[in-house]
């Protein structure tokens, strides 16, 4: 059976499983930005923390993602077989671009028009939300964007302990030695990530500033 | 009423401008560590009038730019003290006394996310001004540095040129009617017919808004056609002090470096 075979035979099965995919990464997106963001502002004026954050975002980054979701597995509340467990893994995975964006962005504005703000007589918290948030807005955008298109990819192995989504195909088709089958799970989630790439892409075109 | 108690004991006195200093450097030292101690500037004491207009002129890296950041707080001095209208700029309320300053950078600074009229009207914006307070104030203004408001206010900086943006630096520090306005190199980015041009406007400007200015440039000539008193500063020291008449008649060594360097010749200052 060749991979469109298997696409027109399966369609429903592929369509649910593509959107079981979307739900796991818009959860888990939407998490990690309203922890990054919040996190990357409050860098900004506790700078002291800077360096502990970022290196514990990192290193949730180097862990490979499958043993990420093995770690987590035992752990009460957080972990167990299924869906929350993957949300879980995929926050602390899409945590770091977007922390690691939000922060530069943040502090890496030109030093004339900080300089400016605070020569004017900008409190700190008018400078970070009049100033620096929104000079700011297309490098966080560019930050969320980079997980986004991580964390479609990650999602896939979620399947493996229980989570749905695409990666159901790919661990089957591995199981079965099918290029069609590993091909039905792996084409979805790419479209997903390129569909991903370029609509944020042009979001964070459209609210760049300079 | 610390003042009248004052007046009341000092019948006397003159004409507060003239006893009272507006911005007063008191042997002032600034010192940073980076691997070790540096000094940036040291002994520094100076005492500025209302309406005056130092041209505080130095080499790069001669402190005068540390020196006009201390004044409104960007920096803190190191040891001795700068006072503002008679009060130590460090028991100043941070924010208020940069209110009262206006402030004019060579990169001017403009907010590139907010339209002209965002950028000018910013502080009496963050002083709750009343709206029509602060639409006429932006009109004013606008006249002040040659430009139509009703043209510009919408636009965005990147949308003008670099004497443009230069005028929309000068039109936002005076927008709140500072006493005391701080420019730093302001002319230094513009082409030499546009700074002639703009340098003529804040000479027209400064008559008739009469500021306590304090203007930091690397240039002779500019410090002598702006200034109604040039402040040279050495490694960190005022070393000399004079009027834009008498400067180029002065023998100091560093002095007698920036005439040569400029072609200016005694007698030339006007």
């Amino acid at each position: 059976m060749n991979v469109w075979q298997f696409f027109a035979s399966h369609r429903v099965e592929i369509l649910a499983a593509t959107r079981e995919h979307l739900t796991l990464v818009l959860i888990s997106m939407a998490i990690a930005v309203a922890i990054g963001v919040p996190l990357g502002l409050a860098l900004v004026t506790h700078p002291r923390w800077r360096a502990v954050a970022l290196a514990v975002a990192s290193i949730f980054q180097t862990i490979p993602s499958l043993a990420l979701f093995g770690f987590l597995i035992p752990l009460p509340f957080l972990g167990g077989i299924g869906t929350r467990t993957a949300i879980v893994a995929l926050v602390l995975y899409a945590l770091l671009p977007i922390l690691r964006n939000t922060y530069v962005g943040l502090t890496g504005l030109d030093p004339a028009i900080l300089e400016a703000a605070e020569a004017m007589g900008m409190t700190e918290e008018q400078i970070l939300f009049r100033v620096r948030l929104p000079l700011a807005t297309s490098f966080i955008l560019a930050g969320i964007r980079t997980a986004t298109v991580i964390t479609i990819g990650v999602a896939t192995i979620a399947a493996a302990i229980g989570a749905g989504g695409l990666g159901t195909f790919i661990f089957r088709g591995v199981a079965m030695v099918s290029d069609a089958v590993i091909l039905a799970g792996a084409i979805p989630a790419a479209l997903l990530a390129l569909l991903a790439d370029f609509l944020l892409g042009v979001l964070e075109r459209r609210l760049r500033v300079v | 009423m610390l003042t009248r108690a004052h007046e009341a004991v000092n019948p006397k006195r003159e004409s507060p401008n003239l006893t009272q200093p507006t911005i007063e450097f008191k042997d002032v030292e600034y010192h940073i560590t980076i691997m070790d101690s540096r000094r940036i500037l040291s002994g520094i004491s100076l005492k500025i009038h209302q309406g005056e207009t130092i041209a505080l002129l130095g080499r790069s890296g001669s402190g005068k730019t540390t020196m006009l950041k201390l004044i409104n707080r960007l920096r803190n001095c190191s040891s001795g003290e700068v006072l503002v209208e008679n009060q130590p700029v460090r028991d100043w309320d941070v924010i208020r006394l940069r209110r009262r300053i206006g402030y004019i950078i060579q990169e001017v600074g403009l907010f590139p996310h907010f339209t002209i009229e965002q950028n000018v009207c910013l502080v009496p914006g963050l002083e709750n001004w009343p709206a029509a307070k602060i639409e006429s104030r932006l009109n004013e203004v606008m006249q002040l540095v040659g430009l139509n408001a009703a043209e510009y206010a919408g636009k965005y900086p990147r949308e003008l040129s670099g004497g443009q943006r230069q005028r929309i630096g000068v039109a936002r520090a005076l927008a709140a009617d500072p006493a005391i306005l701080l420019m730093d190199e302001p002319f230094g980015a513009l082409d030499p017919v546009t700074r002639a041009e703009l340098q003529r406007e804040f000479l027209a400007l400064a008559r008739k808004v009469s500021k306590t200015t304090v203007l930091v440039t690397h240039d002779l000539r500019e410090a002598l056609q702006l200034g109604t008193r040039v402040i040279l500063l050495d490694a960190g020291r005022i070393v000399a002090d004079a009027s834009p008449g008498d400067f180029l008649k002065l023998d100091q060594e560093v002095a007698r470096e920036f005439i040569t360097a400029s072609e200016l010749l005694p007698g030339a200052a006007q």
